[in-house]
């Protein structure tokens, strides 16, 4: 069986970049991807796409001319990290034609990217109510609209994209409500030219299509019978509590909210990486100078080690790149992620999730979607002795179902008072049937040629 | 191409996922919980919260907002098992 030099997980920013720097240097390299199509949610693009949608495009459309040097395994759910020599990647692949198969490499490269980090608040389970990165997605990958009548609410600056992205695909956008108010602390990112001139064209763009951009603003409940009809927005308090007498309904049928992004690390734990705090204080895996992971042979890129954007993914994707292949990186590129590392961290400080989120509960909002647990079950828990999100799940079902706490994984550990547990030894669901058939072939015919 | 949704003939592009083909057909719920009876559609739509699930030529619990179509698939929403 074909067992690679390096196999890098995600095909986003981070993992192209990675996958193209070490095979330039001659490693034989697997990008393993779960989408069909390379990019990852920043480049989500459809089949064809002339790049008018997208920033950055041109940097995309050179790490994919470079995939021509690798094998892109694409469509390729990991479900379980198994670290060795080699390390084996156990892989679903196919949706209604689901069949197991596995990677094998001597060194691995986590570029595992981040998804929505979503707030619980009363009706947002609702349909019409998606995350921001949904709306997105909707867009991006298939030229759609998520409805015609749109808010967008959360914080942070992915709002505007999400809110122009909904523009231009035909809906009228009532309005960006951020919860936070932005002060001197998003200097750093002013100051930063790129960055400046993207917002500078939000801005217009907002300008253009008449949407109100208001800050310290939430929508803190979503109405409707069996789908959204209207949202209620409040101003907030420096905490994020509602300010009495300032709640407003806006009609609408659709919902586009995040509140920043939570990384994917289910294959870092389970290749034993130690984790730390990253630019917000959640979880990331740990990294050194050189993007190497506390394992053997496991590096990691991009949001995997701190949510910092898509040009902070392509520099640390880089340098993983080199290291994994014993190579020393360009100074140039030391330089470049210490500076986003920078606004990174300038970014987290300018739009943290403030505590008042929590006074927009009521007793009977759900807090785990996939179990229905409302808001009064879980403090029922933390009464009876729940201490952390593990404690939290035994004793009242939140995180125990489908999405694995994915989606309520912030906000509980939030509620509950300790950190979110990134520990999902089965990080995609996995028939037993599949399970019990142990160890399987590749699939891949290039790959399986070798064999 | 075309996919059957429901018995329903639902028309879906090249590179579609079954969800955004049901998005694009004005569906925005095609599932309900098993304890509150709750209607669910897209919420993440990148393969993270599984409301979104179908059933695919009888194969059930799969990811819509995944599941590239293909013509003629056969997807059956509603309930959950």
């Amino acid at each position: 069986m074909t067992v690679y030099d390096i196999a890098v997980i995600g095909a986003g920013p981070a993992g192209l970049a990675a996958a193209e720097t070490a095979a330039a240097r001659g490693a034989r390299v697997a990008v393993v991807d779960a989408a069909e199509h390379p990019g990852g949610q920043f480049y989500r693009h459809r089949p064809g796409d002339d790049g008018s949608r997208h920033h950055h495009w041109r940097a995309f459309t050179r790490l994919r001319d470079a995939l021509k040097n690798v094998d892109h395994l694409a469509g390729h759910r990991v479900w379980h990290a198994e670290p060795g020599e080699p390390h084996t990647l156990h892989c679903l692949v196919g949706h209604a034609d689901e069949r197991p198969t596995t990677v094998r490499a001597q060194h691995l490269i986590l570029a595992t990217g981040a998804h929505d980090r979503s707030l619980p608040f009363p009706g947002w389970d609702l349909p019409g109510v998606l995350t921001a990165g949904g709306a997105q997605a909707l867009w991006k990958g298939h030229g759609l609209t998520a409805g015609a009548r749109a808010v967008v609410a959360g914080t942070g600056p992915f709002l505007l994209p999400v809110a122009t992205g909904l523009a231009a695909s035909g809906a009228t956008v009532h309005g960006v409500f951020d919860a936070n108010r932005p002060d001197r602390r998003v200097l750093p990112l002013a100051t930063d030219p790129a960055r400046a001139i993207e917002a500078a064209g939000y801005a217009a763009a907002l300008l253009r299509h008449r949407i109100p951009y208001r800050t310290g603003h939430a929508v803190i409940a979503a109405h409707g019978d069996g789908r959204l009809e209207e949202v209620t927005v409040a101003r907030l308090d420096r905490d994020w509590r509602p300010l009495p007498g300032t709640g407003r309904t806006i009609t609408c049928d659709t919902l586009a909210t995040g509140y920043g992004f939570t990384p994917q690390l289910e294959l870092a734990v389970h290749l034993g990486c130690a984790l730390t705090e990253g630019f917000d204080g959640t979880p990331v895996a740990a990294v050194d100078a050189a993007q190497a992971t506390t394992a053997p042979r496991v590096w990691a890129a991009g949001e995997t080690c701190g949510v910092g954007g898509a040009t902070l993914a392509i520099v640390t994707g880089a340098l993983a790149g080199y290291a994994a292949t014993g190579a020393r990186p360009p100074a140039s590129l030391l330089r470049r992620r210490a500076r986003q590392r920078r606004l990174a961290a300038a970014l987290a400080a300018a739009w943290p999730v403030r505590d008042g989120w929590k006074s927009w509960l009521t007793d009977d909002t759900l807090i785990c979607r996939c179990e229905e647990v409302p808001h009064s079950r879980v403090e029922q828990a933390i009464a009876a002795g729940a201490r952390d999100t593990r404690g939290l799940k035994l004793l009242s079902r939140t995180g125990m179902g489908r999405c694995q706490g994915r989606v309520c994984g912030y906000a509980a550990a939030c509620l509950v008072g300790a950190p979110e547990r990134p520990d999902r030894p089965i990080a995609q669901p996995v028939r037993l049937g599949d399970l019990a058939a142990g160890d399987t072939a590749p699939i891949h015919p290039r790959a399986g040629a070798d064999t | 191409m075309n996919i059957t949704v429901d018995g329903r003939t639902v028309p879906a592009e090249e590179g579609q996922t079954i969800a955004a083909a049901l998005h694009a057909d004005g569906l925005r719920a095609w599932r309900t919980t098993r304890v509150g009876a709750r209607p669910r559609g897209l919420f993440c739509g990148i393969g993270v919260c599984f409301d979104c699930l179908v059933t695919i030529n009888g194969r059930a619990s799969i990811r819509a907002c995944l599941a590239p179509a293909r013509d003629g698939d056969v997807v059956t929403t509603g309930g959950e098992r």
